[in-house]
């Protein structure tokens, strides 16, 4: 640990505080759309827009590489992939709800095999492994200011729009009933986390994405006693996670994305264990109480004939 | 059951009814298909401001349709559905609506002051300020909520979490409330509670309840409209009439009783509150 502090303050290893400023930064990202992906109940679809991202990146590379769009850089492909990966989920989920699993796994596996196809037309030697599992060390400038621009644009978003959020995924037919454009809401919240993937995948990949916007929110959802303390309690998280994650991954010589995936992991499963003992230990004692105290009480007495 | 009370009186609330009272809520010859499967063909009825109206329908008659309908969640193929003059979809601000249940995550942190506030949701913009707070506060006084106001929604029963459903409604100082299935599922307390804050709402606000319990209504209705298949025709509105049942009448409601009276009917959008003069 104490390595990993000298190597933050040493003036000639600047891509170390690149990566821990990257982790942070991605914290309120994770944190905050992570919470409204995990109560909308729609991980599976940012899990699609995610992994079709690769077919973008595969694209643009290739499309540079043979001078077709010389320049193009991957980001460009990533995201243009990951908005119409988003908008097609986000019409198939609004119009034929019945054919929305198939389209989504579709959406999945067609953009990752595109993404492959892509990479292996591509003259030279292209890794993929940076795109599927992130390569925090290469996080540039550029990154970190267009991560800081999309996280105060998330911020100010959830602040303007609390209510409707809150409303539309609570109960979105009362939310429409009350004038919500629940449709647009939920529009604009895919849009958000597709673009909002292509940034968080150079922390930690493609394909662990999906891990970070649903486990710090799911641990922080435990104890919240709210949308918006779950949004604080999961950027809290996510900022711990990915500090202790670096750390960790520099002094064992560890890839950093897997490792503050396997510590948000490794505490969720922890606090579910803690929450579901507490709960059997609190039956237990009211199954002890009620016994001595005669039954139950009122119970209901259900539906009229 | 002896049947001695068929020939009752139509049940009046006992108010005297000016000539014209303003219409509520209006179905004029609605109809509505699902594709190829027809739920209304040319449903008409009217239910007047200030009425404590029960729609009764079996499983399956059209009770939900309707109630989209009536809050402007669909649109009707032909016919118009009016509250209070205007389209439903236009009116649907004026409406309080509380659904049976909310499907929702049980994961979800949200305590009842929060649920009740969402009553408060004005359109796609706009957060929630202290006439919205103060509003809500009184809508959890008036449902007897107030008492659970910090609780997790999660952590209430079914009856108590119906209540909260119901000052949501109210947060929004409806002036129209929908309850579809109140009673379902619920403890005879949290009825009895129900049908308390019902009472004292009851003239301040129409109310509509949707069931499927076609036998009794509660002792505030003044009207009772049945929904069903008649003459070969879906989704057809009669009225009935409904009078108390002699000897002891069942504990429901949070108190009497009202049995319906099936035999006893009026034509198609007429109303004993005006016997169709309005139209």
């Amino acid at each position: 640990m104490s390595g990993f502090l000298a190597a933050l303050l040493d003036p000639g290893l600047p891509f170390i505080r690149n990566a821990l400023a990257a982790g942070l930064l991605s914290s309120i990202l994770f944190g905050v759309l992570g919470s409204v992906v995990t109560v909308k109940r729609i991980a599976g679809l940012a899990g699609a827009v995610s992994h079709a991202v690769l077919g973008g990146v595969g694209l643009a590379l290739f499309l540079s590489v043979k001078r077709i769009a010389p320049g193009l850089p991957p980001i460009a492909g990533a995201i243009a992939f990951a908005l119409v990966s988003a908008l097609l989920i986000a019409w198939v989920s609004l119009k034929a709800k019945q054919r929305e699993d198939t389209v989504i796994n579709a959406i999945w596996a067609i953009g990752m095999s595109l993404g492959v196809l892509f990479i292996a037309k591509t003259p030279g030697y292209i890794d993929p492994m940076s795109y599927l599992f992130g390569n925090i060390l290469l996080v540039s400038g550029r990154d970190l200011l267009l991560l800081a621009i999309l996280d105060a644009l998330v911020l100010a978003a959830a602040w303007l729009f609390y209510p409707q959020l809150e409303a539309s995924a609570f109960d979105e037919e009362f939310a429409r009933t009350r004038g919500a454009r629940t449709d647009l809401v939920f529009l604009g919240i895919l849009a958000v986390v597709a673009v909002a993937v292509v940034l968080l995948q150079t922390f930690v990949g493609i394909v662990m994405v999906i891990a970070m916007l649903t486990l710090p929110a799911g641990t922080a959802g435990f104890r919240a006693r709210n949308l918006a303390g779950m949004m604080v309690g999961a950027t809290a998280l996510s900022a711990a996670f990915s500090a202790l994650g670096l750390a960790a991954s520099w002094s064992a010589d560890l890839p950093a994305g897997a490792t503050v995936v396997v510590i948000a992991g490794a505490s969720f499963l922890a606090a579910a264990g803690a929450r579901g003992a507490a709960r059997a230990l609190a039956r237990g004692r009211g199954a002890r109480a009620s016994r001595a105290s005669g039954g139950p009480g009122d119970e209901g007495r259900g539906a009229k004939p | 059951m002896a049947e001695t009370t068929a020939r009752a009186e139509p049940r009046s609330s006992g108010t005297p009814r000016p000539a014209t009272r303003p219409v509520a809520v209006r179905f004029d010859e609605v109809h509505f298909s699902y594709g190829s499967i027809g739920v209304l063909e040319g449903a008409s009825f009217h239910i007047h401001a200030g009425e404590f109206a029960a729609l009764l329908g079996p499983n399956g008659s059209g009770k939900t349709t309707m109630l989209k309908l009536l809050l402007g969640l669909l649109r009707p193929d032909a016919g118009r559905v009016l509250v209070f003059g205007e389209e439903a979809r236009a009116a649907s601000r004026q409406v309080g609506y509380v659904p049976q249940a909310v499907v929702y995550d049980p994961a979800f942190p949200i305590s009842v002051a929060e649920v009740v506030l969402m009553g408060r949701l004005r359109g796609s913009f706009g957060r929630y300020g202290r006439a919205d707070q103060e509003a809500a506060a009184r809508a959890m006084n008036e449902a007897d909520v107030a008492g659970l106001a910090s609780r997790p929604y999660a952590a209430l029963s079914g009856g108590q979490r119906r209540r909260v459903l119901v000052a949501r409604a109210l947060a929004a100082e409806p002036r129209l409330l929908v309850l579809d299935e109140p009673t379902s599922n619920m403890d005879a307390e949290s009825e009895a509670q129900l049908f308390q804050s019902l009472g004292r709402l009851k003239g301040r606000a129409t109310i509509l309840i949707v069931t499927h319990d076609t036998g009794f209504v509660s002792a505030l209705t003044d009207s009772v409209l049945c929904l069903g298949d008649r003459e070969g025709r879906r989704g057809a509105v009669v009225h009935h009439p409904a009078a108390p049942v002699e000897g002891e009448p069942p504990k429901a409601f949070g108190g009497a009783a009202l049995r319906v009276l099936h035999e006893a009917e009026l034509p198609e959008d007429g109303c004993f509150s005006c016997e169709g003069e309005e139209r």
